[in-house]
């Protein structure tokens, strides 16, 4: 089951409100996304990590119902 | 330790590169997987692969191991680099090819 992108996009504000949150549909499907985060709490982290602090937002979804869901981690210049 | 940990373990620390993935290098059977082979094969090293659709204990047990939620899962000698998304951000930032250097992998026949 396929989740919105605006569903995604305000998971992920919720959790980082002070991210920047840009959600692409790859395939026009409404399936395969892509998130761009832009967040000054990824600074000093390792990819991993601010991966992993996208994920939590997601709360357990990643990899099951967004099975598709490419995500891009920045910090802010 | 559980013994799907154990044999992770032994995976990791046996192979210098090692992708966990769905299908094959020949026969990938998810994009991501795709994509993250792609990356390897372009970087020109040697790497082994684990098919996790072969293997339910490994499927779920990768996950745990790395805490990691999705596949693929690259490990260069023993330490989880990333999936597919931070082994694309690496490459094109120049340090997935630092990091092979630094660790001295051997480069593809």
């Amino acid at each position: 089951m396929a989740m919105p992108a605006a569903e995604i996009e305000a998971l992920i504000r919720t959790a980082l409100p002070d991210a920047e949150v840009v959600i692409e549909d790859l395939a026009g499907d409404d399936n395969h996304f892509r998130a761009r985060v832009s967040s000054p709490s990824f600074a000093g982290r390792s990819r991993v990590q601010q991966h992993k602090m996208v994920y939590d937002a997601l709360g357990g979804r990643m990899g099951g119902e967004l099975h598709a869901l490419q995500v891009v981690t920045s910090v802010p210049n | 330790m559980s013994d799907v940990n154990a044999r992770l373990t032994q995976i990791v620390n046996d192979k210098d590169v090692v992708l966990f993935m769905k299908g094959t290098p020949l026969f990938p059977q998810c994009g991501f997987s795709s994509r993250a082979i792609a990356i390897l094969d372009h970087l020109g090293v040697a790497y082994d692969s684990v098919d996790v659709l072969q293997d339910m204990e490994i499927r779920q047990g990768i996950k745990a191991f790395s805490d990691w939620p999705t596949i693929p899962q690259l490990y260069v000698k023993g330490e989880f680099v990333g999936g597919s998304d931070i082994m694309m951000e690496m490459y094109e930032a120049g340090e997935l090819q630092q990091l092979l250097t630094e660790k001295q992998v051997a480069r593809a026949e």
